[in-house]
Formats: structure tokens, sequence, C-alpha cells
């Protein structure tokens, strides 16, 4: 077994750092103090590929393995939690599952100008009483000639305004398995603009405060017949399959985050003088930071195996919840320790570290909840 | 247009400096980018190739480790990369540099040659215009700004307080500053591709029209006597601030950020 990193994957990270230091770290507090979509960075970013990597070229990607896109995010969160949730739900919860479950022409349609960038994706399947039971959808699609007509709305959407394309999970009818009925669930693409598709509230989140996180309202919104996603029926098997990779996308943020708070703490504690010394002479400090490193790179090691488990295994639900689950608990608890160790400084705006702990608390909660990667992990176990 | 732009590999100032028993430059101990001149000359092609259709050749003379420049080159666009490296033509100064990089040109065809002003470790800015000289075109030096009508290339040449608008026929060289322009970044894509493109690379015999006399460490009329690492100086800020007020706050601020109040 070998950790060194190829040629190809060295490089990519070389050129993410160089972005992100350039383009995206001057604007993140910026950004999270104003809640403004960054919409100029998004440009570039599309520019140079960042928004279809893990994309055959043929269909207007990169080309590049999903560890190359995880690092993407990855070093994109290390100056801006913002920026690496943006590309993360573009690319995992849009593309991916049209790229996985699209039909040749839903692929050139809508994977195209997505994946250049042209166009920004979203994924629709919250709702207000359907969160981690994804099974409580109220959202219905019913099928009216050769239109599907959905109703019901979505929340916490990120990318939720600003996207052009959106996967929606809706209710299209009920079926009876295992002697009891249930709701059978189907996935949609549906077009910003689309007659009956509207925004409710934009969410005043504590972190990720640019990410555009907002309500979509169905009111007898049609789209075409041939805008479903996969067969019908089997939407809630997309939808979960979508957050397997997703997850991946949110490991790698939180990481990302985690990483961004250790290196600012790691300056930080060097200039940083109390009782006549840097605080990084303290053995307390040095034992902190010591024991940072080692989970984040743990993190890191268990964001890229599953990344690799994405490229290589069909299956790879359990990799990415352990990932999700690992990363997302060392971001909360590093950048948590990394205020402490800023002291004062730590709690105010100005200083990088108090950002980051708002961003961190997210990953735990959304595409799956700790406890959600708890109850995947432990259910592979105990099959 | 065919553009043979010529780059280096040079020691990342962030890094350290290391140097051989003989005084010249440790190149494998040191982190190394894309010398910063060339890079603004790289990007200059890329966008004649964007602007006309152009077909960019990336040329370095170095250590094997050297290709990774190529590779950059190529993930920002550039067609084709050539190492030119040779146990022989190691140590060269600048004369025996621009004789090796001439001769292996030769065997090109080309347009329009785009080299960088200089390079960050040797500061000599004389490589690019000894090239022209040995393959008898016309250089323009120090570009601001170069625009291309069918055969003729227009260059602003920066002076320190102005510059020359030149005009020149093709086939020319042209040196390039950082200035130039603002260098794109390296694609995904551009990078996978990069790593599993086909990198020429030529030898001292592949090299065409010049005579061993003038290579390598043996062929260089420049000997380094002695080299070191100078110790160095914060570079410091200067400020003008509008008013004392201005200048009050400014020092405030600085005091804070340094955590000093």
């Amino acid at each position: 077994m070998d950790f060194t990193l190829s040629k190809e994957h060295e490089m990519a990270r070389t050129l993410f750092k160089e972005f992100a230091e350039k383009e995206v770290k001057p604007l993140a507090q910026e950004v999270d103090e104003t809640e403004v979509f960054p919409r100029g960075t998004v440009e570039k970013m599309a520019k140079y590929g960042f928004l279809g990597i893990p994309v055959p070229k043929e269909y207007g990607g990169q080309g590049c393995d999903p560890l190359t896109y995880a690092m993407c995010v990855e070093e994109l969160s290390k100056v801006c939690g913002t920026t690496g949730v943006i590309v993360s739900a573009h690319t995992s919860l849009c593309i991916d599952p049209i790229m996985t479950y699209g039909t040749e022409e839903q692929k050139q349609k809508y994977v195209v100008p997505l994946a250049k960038g042209e166009k920004l994706g979203a994924f629709g399947l919250t709702e207000p009483g359907a969160g981690t039971d994804a099974q409580g959808q109220q959202t219905k699609a019913v099928l009216d000639g050769d239109e599907w007509v959905l109703n019901g709305s979505k929340c916490f959407i990120t990318n939720g305004k600003e996207a052009d394309v959106y996967i929606v999970i809706a209710v299209t009818g009920k079926i009876e398995k295992r002697g009891r009925m249930q709701k059978e669930i189907s996935a949609f693409i549906v077009e910003k603009g689309t007659p009956g598709f509207s925004f409710g509230t934009k969410e005043n989140k504590m972190g990720i405060r640019g990410s555009s996180t907002y309500e979509l309202i169905f009111t007898d919104c049609r789209i075409p017949k041939e805008n479903l996603l996969g067969q019908k029926g089997k939407g809630f098997a997309i939808a979960m399959h979508t957050l397997d990779g997703g997850r991946i996308g949110i490991a790698a943020q939180a990481l990302g985050i985690a990483e961004g708070a250790l290196e600012t703490t790691v300056a930080y504690v060097k200039e940083r003088k109390q009782f006549g010394r840097s605080i990084a002479q303290f053995q307390n400090t040095q034992f902190q930071l010591a024991d940072m490193a080692t989970k984040v790179e743990a993190a890191q090691l268990l964001v890229y195996k599953a990344a690799m488990a994405k490229a290589t295994q069909k299956v790879y639900s359990v990799e990415a919840a352990k990932a999700k689950l690992y990363a997302a608990e060392v971001a909360m608890e590093v950048t948590t320790k990394c205020v402490q160790l800023h002291g004062g400084y730590g709690y105010i705006r100005e200083y990088d570290v108090e950002r980051m702990m708002r961003d961190a608390k997210i990953t735990e909660i959304y595409e799956g909840t700790s406890e959600v990667q708890r109850m995947v992990i432990s259910g592979a176990l105990l099959k | 247009m065919k553009i043979v732009v010529c780059i280096k590999q040079v020691p990342d100032t962030k890094g350290g400096v290391k140097f051989n028993p003989d005084g010249t430059l440790d190149r494998a101990a040191m982190l190394a980018i894309m010398n910063p001149d060339d890079k603004a000359g790289l990007e200059a092609a890329l966008r004649l190739k964007d602007q006309y259709g152009a077909e960019v050749t990336v040329l370095t003379m170095g250590l094997p480790k050297a290709t990774d420049v190529l590779r950059e080159a190529i993930a920002m666009g550039a067609d084709k990369g050539i190492l030119v490296t040779d146990r022989v033509l190691g140590g060269a100064d600048t004369w025996a540099t621009s004789t090796t990089i001439a001769g292996a040109i030769r065997n090109l065809e080309y347009d329009l040659i785009i080299t960088g002003r200089q390079a960050i470790d040797g500061d000599t800015a004389q490589v690019g215009p000894q090239i022209a000289e040995h393959l008898q075109i016309p250089v323009i030096s120090y570009a601001q700004d170069i625009k291309v009508d069918g055969n003729t290339v227009t260059v602003q040449r920066q002076y320190d307080d102005r510059y020359h608008v030149l005009e020149v026929q093709m086939p020319c060289l042209i040196t390039a500053l950082s200035e130039l322009n603002e260098p794109r970044y390296m694609t995904p894509g551009g990078i996978f591709d990069a790593c599993s493109a086909e990198i020429t690379t030529w030898g001292r015999a592949d090299l065409k029209d010049v005579d061993d006399s003038n290579l390598g460490l043996a062929g260089s009329p420049t000997k380094i006597a002695k080299a070191s690492d100078k110790v160095r100086k914060g570079a410091g800020e200067k400020v003008t601030p509008d008013s004392p007020e201005d200048a009050v706050a400014y020092l405030i601020g600085k005091f804070k950020e340094k955590h000093v109040i």
C-alpha cells in the first residue's frame, strides 16, 4: 500500500491551493458577513473547469476522478466553507444523479452545461416534515398527459436561488411493499423559470452564510414528462445513492475547514505572546496541536479512501458515511479548539477561526446527520 | 502560427537556496517553480493561440525534474513540451545556455519565440537576446504588450518612465515581463492530460550547429568564484497616508494585527 499521491493529484492540489489562496480567501470574510453568494468566484471556477471535475470530457467535464474533485472541495473549504459547499452540492447532488440515472438526452441537455459551469445545480429532498426521514415526503408529482404536475415545497436547499437546474424528489403514488402501503417516490429534473416554481424564505444561517439556502415552492408546476429522472418509483434509491456521493463532498468540506483552522492556528500560536513567550512554547498548545494534526490526517485518509471507493466500487455507502461522520466531528472539534487557542481573538469576527467554527457545525448535520451516518455504518455491521 | 516559448524551472524564492561545492545552484535540493517572467511569456503565447490559433511548444533546459514545468505549461494549454537535458550541458552560464537552446530551436519551425525577460535565480536577462543573436533573428526585450497583425508584431517595450512601441516582422524573439499579463491557471483536466503527454527529450546529440567548446560548464566564459545566500532583510512596507490621523489609524491597525496592543 502506497499513500503517496500521484503526479496528477499533486499538481491538482497545487492548482486548487493557489486558486483558493488568490481568488477565494480574500472574499471569505465578506461573503460570510454580507451573505452574498460569490457569483464572481463561481464564474472563475467555471472558467477553469472546477464545476465539472469528475465528469467525462464528452459531457463537458474535466475527466478527472472523484479524488481530484474531493481535493478541490477540500482546498476551497480550507479558506471558505461557503465556496466548498457550492461546488459540492452542484457536482455531487445535481450532476452526479443525472450522470448516473439520466438518459443520453438528459445528459446532453443538462450535464454538459452544468459541467462547463454555464449552469449551476441544486438538489431538493428535504422538506419541513422530511429531513432524516426521507419517507416523510409531501411534495407530489402527478402525471397529466405529457406533463408532471408538481405541488409542495422543499426547504434548506443549497444553491437555492442561484441554481438553474434542480433535482427534485416527489411522491408519485403508493405501492405495497411487504404487505404495507408505502409512498412511491420518484426523482425529477426541474429548470429555474418553469411556471409554478418559485422561491420562499431565504434562510439566515449560523455558517456557510453565502451559500444561498432557500425554500423551493411548487404550485401546479408543470414539467415535461421526459424530465422524470431514472425509473418511476426509484426516487428514494436515487436520492440515497446521490447522498452517498454527496457525503464524500461534505466530508471533504469538513476536512478542509479543519485543515484551514489548524493552519491558521499554527501561525497564530507562534506569533501570540503571553507571559513573555509565544503560546506555541506551552506544552498545552503543543499537545493540542499534535492531537488535532493527528485527527485531521486520519480524517483525510478516510475522505480520500471514500473518494477512491467511489471511483472503483459500485457501492460505497459505508466508506462515505465513515468519512463524513469522522471528518465532520473532527472539523467541529478542531475548530472549537482552535477558537480556544486564539483566546478572546478567536471569538471576534475578524479572525477566520470564528467563521470556521460556525461553518463546521453544518457538516455534522446536512446530507445526513452524524446520527444517520452511525445508522448506515452500524446497519452494515449488523446485517 | 508556430510559437516556441522558452521556460525555466527556478528555485522558489520562498524556499531556501542551496549551492553545489563548485558554486553553482543545487537545483535538485530546492523547491522549484516556473520562472514568473517565463510564465507571462507563456500566457502571451496562449492568448495568441486563443485569438489567432497557434501551435505552442514549450522548451526548457535543465535536469529531468524540469519536465514538471513543461507539464505545468501543457496543463495551462501548451501543445508540446521539449526537455533539453544532458550531463555535458550542466553548469552552463548564459552563453552556453543560449548556445544550447538555439541549437535545440534550430530543429523546430517557428514564427515567434518568447522568453521571459530574466530568471529569478540568475537575474541576467541575457539568455533571450543571446538566443536571437545565435538564430540571427530580431529581438525586442522587456515586452509589456504584444499584438500580432498578419506577419507583423507590435510590441510595447518598457522603460523606467516610458515605453517604446516597436514593430517587427516574424520570425522574431520577444522577452516578456511578468507585468505583461496575469497568467491563467491550469485546469484539472489539463493536468491529467499533461501528466500522460509525451515529453520530447533531447540531449547533446540532438543540438544543431553547435560546438562542444561552447557548451556546459567547460564552455562557459563566466566562472563563479563563490556564491552564498544573502542574509535577507524584511522588505518593509512604504505607506503614504493622506493625513496624520490616517497614519495613526494605520499604525494602530498594524499593532493590533501583531498583537502589540
